[in-house]
């Protein structure tokens, strides 16, 4: 018998994660590393349990293997748990069959039998591939005090970057009216942050019929939340005014980690209350050597540096070697830049190695074509050889 | 020769020595003094057992305990949250009038029953005052293939006064028979000097803490190694590997600055034996705009504005901008302000420098600041 859950959180971490290339060929999104000592799924499993949410399902499909073994029994996340704690929960086989998951929507139905282990009365929905801290318990309160069916947390952007988003548009009460996708004259700009309250009941039976109805494609934008509205239930949206990041591109992921060295960026990891855990892999504090030069960057444990690091995140058990220059770049575990080496704007996977000499991206600046101009990216594993050439904007996934 | 170290029972002295570090104990034993950014003196002893291979550990306080407790906590990080073995905290014994132990023999006749029922046929001791990385396989190897009773690891090297004022001195002969044993000599070159830690057969150490008890001797080095060097056969491991003794703030400090030299760090800090210590969860260490380090030991969460140079900085440092420190280890949390200059200082956890606030010493004598001063 399972302790009754007020709330259950299910993360959605079986994408792939196309748009991110070479650096999600053998990881999934939630299990790239980002911000020096992070991976991306940390922020949601610390919100969760930062938020006093304790059972949380991770619905995983592609590549499951690193991100299984860094989630773990979830206790860097103290979602080690008698009752509860997280639960990696892949397709399985049932009695009639087995299916992928085949949309957002079916991945939850599929485990609707996890879900009523703990009877909730709500559930959250969240998205393995955004960065944000979010205290889920306040827009829980929303949701109970507006008594929705469901509730999603939306951001006001600017205008200008309103079509890029699906745009909730709200009466004066902030019930949703309607909705449009990434409209190209937005009626609002309050863009929807993937991430919804449901409650339970509500939810369960708009997932069964969704999954009854053959033609439906089972995705929560394109078929829930519509079924939702049109029979007439109560849609609400929560303004969230914090800082909140989707890293689906190569262009958002750099973005974002700049952003976390940026002091006019309101993201702030240094709060003791409310920490962003991670899985620890006991190395040594940072060895800075005698010719570093390191300025507006993060660095973590395991790191030996003994160049120029300069507006970067460099991340555990990265070696930097004497006369290489690291600008503006984001280097993830374990890599190896040698010595003369240049990476500018530039993404390094985990465990390359930049040979001595070689130049990985460019500034800005140096190209006058912009349009050639853009995030350079070596992904994980490759070996960069003395010398070799990376062109901005190029995608690197075998060893040049 | 292949050694079952699952049948090794561990067992670690965290208050030994307390005495040496002055005010740096005064609320917490040997083993919970921070040491290289970001560990404690016990995460050494502890990572080498369980590096390899000891699934079994003891550790015998016997007062200012509490930080120990906090840093230990379940010993997961360590991998001792076990169901079989684990980490067990052996605080003193509190029998009606008994006094907090007053040598190794009665803190390990107060420990007599946790290692009468460990399930183990040899036991490791080691103390918390040498800070090393070491393999205990070869050297419970060669305990086994000589017959010893007892073998104690020891170094043969020059040594100062000072460094010997403290130790435990062995005379060996080729076959490294220990054939005399000095405490706390007035000598200094070259000798071998123990390293203050043990492999000893467990019934054999359960009959002679029993026996000395009862005798009323107390001290394991002068009652058992010096006074029964005839009738036991005790030997010395000859250990050749990287490590420093700690016995004093100077050579605390000294310890540290070792290990800014990455052929030092590169001895301790091995890859396939990781030092394991507690979690904090702390950001990265951000380096802003105007600051300048070098030559240092950086731990997370550390945010630093100013000049750091040949430092340890542990975790949570705050350096304000302008500030200039050298020659210096800053405990956790330490926050120096905006434009104050230090060499030589050790600050304690949560000190707070003031802005502007200059602070020199010498290297002989490094500034001890207390936990939680606020200057």
């Amino acid at each position: 018998m399972f302790n009754k859950k007020e709330c259950v959180a299910m993360l959605l971490a079986g994408g792939q994660g196309s748009r991110l290339y070479a650096l999600t060929q053998t990881v999934a999104k939630p299990a790239v590393p980002f911000g020096a000592k992070y991976r991306i799924i940390d922020f949601p499993l610390s919100n969760c349990i930062n938020s006093g949410i304790d059972t949380v399902g991770v619905l995983t499909q592609y590549q499951p293997l690193v991100l299984n073994e860094y989630i773990g029994n979830g206790q860097p996340w103290d979602l080690d748990r008698v009752h509860g704690g997280v639960h990696v929960l892949p397709p399985y086989q049932k009695a009639s069959g087995a299916d992928w998951y085949s949309g957002t929507a079916n991945a939850i139905y599929q485990n609707m039998a996890f879900i009523e282990r703990y009877s909730p009365e709500y559930v959250v929905v969240l998205s393995g591939d955004h960065i944000y801290k979010m205290d889920y318990n306040k827009m829980l309160d929303f949701h109970k005090e507006k008594n929705a069916a469901a509730t999603i947390a939306v951001l006001d952007v600017p205008k200008e970057e309103a079509s890029r988003f699906g745009i909730m548009i709200t009466d004066e009460d902030d019930n949703i009216i309607d909705f449009e996708e990434k409209p190209k004259n937005p009626r609002s700009t309050l863009a929807s942050m993937g991430i919804y309250i449901f409650t339970w009941s509500k939810l369960r039976e708009f997932l069964i019929a969704n999954e009854n109805d053959k033609d439906a494609s089972k995705d929560f934008g394109k078929n829930i939340i519509p079924d939702m509205r049109e029979a007439g239930e109560k849609l609400v949206a929560y303004r969230f005014d914090g800082y909140w990041k989707d890293v689906g591109t190569i262009d958002s992921l750099w973005e974002a980690n700049m952003d976390l060295i940026n002091p006019n960026i309101p993201i702030d990891l240094y709060d003791p209350a409310w920490k962003i855990y991670s899985r620890n892999p006991a190395l040594p504090p940072q060895s800075i050597g005698k010719n570093a030069k390191i300025q507006n960057s993060m660095v973590t444990e395991g790191c030996v540096i003994d160049g120029s690091v300069e507006f970067s995140m460099i991340s555990d058990g990265v070696v930097v070697e004497e006369g290489a220059e690291i600008l503006d770049s984001i280097l993830m575990p374990g890599c190896i830049i040698k010595k003369g080496a240049k990476v500018e704007y530039a993404i390094v996977g985990e465990n390359s190695v930049v040979g001595e000499n070689a130049q990985i991206g460019a500034r800005p600046e140096t190209i006058e074509n912009k349009d050639e101009w853009g995030v350079a990216v070596v992904g994980h594993n490759i070996t960069v050889s003395d010398g070799a050439n990376v062109a901005p904007k190029q995608i690197i996934s075998e060893n040049i | 020769m292949n050694v079952n170290m699952g049948n090794v029972l561990g067992l670690v002295f965290a208050n030994m020595h307390d005495m040496t570090m002055g005010e740096m104990t005064k609320r917490r034993t040997m083993g919970s003094i921070l040491f290289g950014g970001r560990y404690r003196l016990i995460d050494f002893p502890l990572s080498n057992m369980v590096n390899s291979g000891i699934t079994a550990v003891g550790v015998i306080t016997k007062s200012n305990y509490q930080s120990l407790l906090d840093h230990l906590g379940s010993a997961r990080e360590w991998d001792l949250a076990r169901k079989k073995g684990g980490l067990y905290i052996l605080p003193p014994f509190g029998n009606e009038g008994s006094v907090l132990y007053r040598g190794r023999i009665e803190a390990l006749y107060g420990a007599l029953s946790f290692i009468k029922h460990a399930m183990a046929d040899y036991v490791v001791l080691s103390d918390c005052d040498v800070v090393t990385n070491l393999d205990y396989k070869p050297i419970l190897e060669q305990h086994i293939e000589s017959g010893a009773d007892i073998t104690v690891v020891a170094h043969t090297g020059n040594y100062s006064s000072e460094e010997i004022a403290l130790s435990t001195v062995l005379n060996t002969d080729a076959d490294k028979n220990v054939k005399s044993v000095l405490i706390m000599p007035e000598l200094s070159g070259s000798c071998t000097a123990s390293l203050n830690m043990f492999v000893i057969k467990k019934d054999l150490l359960i009959d002679l803490v029993q026996d000395s008890f009862a005798r009323g001797l107390l001290s394991f080095e002068k009652d058992i190694l010096q006074g029964r060097v005839n009738d036991l056969k005790i030997m010395a491991y000859e250990y050749t590997g990287y490590f420093s003794k700690i016995s004093g703030i100077s050579s605390y400090f000294t310890a540290n600055q070792m290990l800014l030299d990455p052929e030092n760090a590169n001895k301790v800090y091995l890859p396939k034996r990781a030092i394991y210590t507690k979690i904090r969860d702390n950001a990265p260490a951000k380096y802003d705009l105007n600051c300048d380090v070098k030559n240092s030991l950086v731990a997370d969460g550390c945010i630093i504005e100013g000049e750091v140079e040949n430092c340890i900085l542990f975790r949570g440092v705050r350096v304000g901008k302008g500030a200039k420190v050298k020659n210096c280890i800053l405990m956790q949390d330490t926050v120096v302000g905006d434009n104050a200059e230090m060499s030589y200082v050790i600050t304690d956890k949560n000190v707070s420098v003031g802005a502007g606030r200059l602070l020199t010493s010498s290297p002989d004598y490094p500034m001890y600041v207390g936990k939680g001063a606020s200057l």
